[in-house]
């Protein structure tokens, strides 16, 4: 950085913007985190008074009931497999078709290789748009069906042109020597090419996966069928219809349990809330690990989009 | 000799055949939905298969600007797409102020770990930001909860079930998920700024403002001419999802961006066929806009930003 190159003479002008640069940081940053911290706390605090807005700065009453009564909601639990099952699918699938063909795309021997980049790069900037593009997926079979999650995501030019840029810029020495040794297409790639990109194929892996385990629209636009929920779409749900899904939990605990307390009764909040902790855990999780990744991939993508 | 050559084509068709698959893939999910144009040309009426629907050329376009209740929606629409896209771009060169006053920040670990957390916001969905928003700001919300309790408020106030300054709140939450992330890009043109560049400034005795405005900020504009163009190019495409999941009746006017739109002539009303109009008149603006600005960016640049 150019910490060691800005030295000014410190005026007081100067003191009082660098005052102000921390100050506006700061409540940025507070109002980033704020929200996440704020309905984590709520979670496990007293139902009662998380439903009237009381639990602010620090959990009150703390209990982890909720966790174990949200399960009980039917479809949480099947929605929790779609949204894992397309996001480990999908990604495995986007991995690996962008680093063939973003290796592929390097070989200059290949016929028409110009035309079929071009096919490729060009679809970012064009779209037929959402009512086309869910008419003919509908022609295609594909509403209420769980690969109308994976195909479409399969082919995904912006992660190509991530890894091409990336093969681009490893020794051609490597693959010509290969090639000498007399490896075809599919050795340079498994045994050379693969290894060599592990490290712009976890940032495509992560920004896959984020995708997967993030996209609304396509359950929105493609399924009715409730088993195909995915867990987005069930939240959306959830913030909409809570009271319903409250009632039902207590109806269910006051015949196995004694009476539930009003600490651990749920709440319209509590269920809405602890389902949101539960879609946003993931990300949460893997998101300190992954933050290193992407600053990279960002770059290397500005370099050549 | 040409047996070498026939051998090498053959290689060259072949390394075509293993990427085959994939432009299959390509064809069908990028273009062919562009076929999904034609139901702009028929009267669709599900369920009733489009081979038995009645063509009706261009009806669905004229009815845009001749039926009087379709143009009034129509231009609130837009009004609502122009204001929102606006708004945006009024404020397009907030991610290049956060990342210049960022890196102004000397203490690293502090720096660092703003840039952490703010970039956070970016990587969940719509629909968290709105069960967030919805945690924080509905009736019985954490604010309206604190502002009870500091005795501000007597009943909740309705953040989310106004129809006013929704364009502004709209950016708003837009900016919050979107702000630590484009500053990305500007925090590397800062990286990369020639040292010699620091030192001339702070030869001539250059102030701290000095040296932002004649060294750091001339050389991101470059950087922020690209992105702006880009944006421009897609002023007509908000997206669905955050709109979508923030609209309600209450606010329904004020927020039905295009897509939103769109989305609420099909799905809700079941007006395909006119739906489908709009998208394609929508698409192919955008491509224009697409072709003006990269014409625009040949013209001053040298080079195109596509």
């Amino acid at each position: 950085m150019r910490d060691q190159k800005t030295k000014y003479q410190a005026s007081a002008a100067d003191k009082w913007i660098t005052v102000i640069i921390y100050v506006l940081f700061s409540a940025f940053a507070f109002i980033c985190v704020f929200p996440f911290y704020s309905i984590i706390i709520n979670t496990i605090s007293a139902n009662d008074l998380s439903a009237r807005g009381d639990v602010v700065f620090y959990p009150k009453k703390i209990h982890f009931q909720n966790y174990l009564d949200v399960f009980k909601i039917p479809g949480l639990g099947n929605a929790a497999m779609i949204s894992l099952g397309r996001t480990a699918i999908g990604t495995t699938l986007t991995v690996g078709a962008s680093a063939f063909l973003g290796f592929m795309f390097t070989q200059e021997d290949m016929w028409a290789r110009k035309f079929w980049y071009r096919f490729t790069v060009i679809t970012m900037f064009f779209s037929a748009g959402i009512i086309p593009w869910y008419l003919t997926m509908r022609s295609l079979h594909l509403t209420n069906n769980f690969m109308a999650y994976i195909l479409p995501t399969v082919v995904a030019p912006f992660f190509i042109i991530l890894v091409k840029t990336f093969v681009e810029s490893t020794p051609k020495e490597l693959q010509q020597a290969a090639s000498i040794d007399g490896a075809g297409t599919m050795t340079l790639f498994f045994r050379i090419m693969l290894p060599i990109c592990k490290p712009i194929l976890a940032t495509v892996a992560i920004f896959a996966a984020v995708d997967q385990w993030n996209s609304f629209q396509d359950t929105l636009l493609l399924m009715t069928d409730s088993n195909l929920y995915s867990l987005q779409f069930i939240l959306y749900n959830y913030i909409n219809q809570a009271s319903s899904l409250s009632t039902m939990v207590n109806l269910q605990n006051a015949g196995s349990t004694a009476m539930a307390s009003l600490a651990t009764k749920q709440t319209t909040t509590s269920i809405r809330m602890t389902v949101t902790v539960i879609v946003v855990a993931p990300i949460l999780l893997v998101y300190p690990i992954f933050q290193r990744f992407f600053v990279k991939g960002i770059m290397i993508g500005a370099v050549k989009g | 000799m040409r047996m070498y050559k026939q051998t090498m084509r053959g290689a060259s068709f072949r390394k075509f055949l293993y990427i085959s698959p994939f432009m299959v893939l390509l064809a069908i999910f990028a273009y062919y939905p562009l076929y999904g144009w034609v139901y702009a040309f028929f009267d669709y009426m599900p369920p009733i298969p489009l081979s038995e629907s009645p063509f009706v050329g261009l009806q669905w376009f004229r009815s845009l600007v001749e039926n009087q209740v379709k143009i009034d929606q129509l231009l609130q629409v837009l009004k609502n797409t122009f204001g929102m896209s606006g708004l945006a771009l009024l404020f397009s060169w907030l991610p290049m102020m956060f990342a210049i006053f960022l890196t102004e920040i000397k203490a690293v670990r502090f720096r660092k770990f703003i840039q952490t957390v703010t970039t956070l916001p970016n990587f969940i969905s719509w629909v968290l930001v709105y069960s967030l928003a919805f945690s924080m700001f509905s009736s019985e919300g954490i604010v309206n909860g604190l502002l009870k309790q500091l005795g501000l408020i007597e009943s909740p106030f309705l953040f989310l079930q106004s129809s006013d300054h929704v364009w502004l709140t709209m950016w708003m939450w837009m900016t919050w998920k979107s702000l630590g992330w484009s500053a990305i890009l500007y925090i590397a043109a800062i990286m990369s700024i020639d040292d010699s560049l620091y030192e001339a400034a702070h030869v001539d005795g250059a102030t701290r403002m000095q040296v932002i405005r004649h060294v750091v900020i001339p050389s991101m504009l470059p950087t922020y001419f690209v992105l702006l163009m880009l944006q421009i190019a897609s002023f007509l495409n908000n997206g669905l999802e955050q709109y979508f999941v923030f609209q309600n009746a209450f606010n329904k006017d004020a927020i039905q961006v295009l897509d939103l739109y769109v989305y609420n002539l099909a799905m809700g009303g079941g007006s395909y066929s006119v739906s489908v109009a709009i998208s394609m008149l929508k698409s192919l603006i955008s491509v224009v806009l697409l072709f003006s600005v990269n014409g625009l960016s040949k013209l001053t640049r040298g080079e195109g930003i596509v």
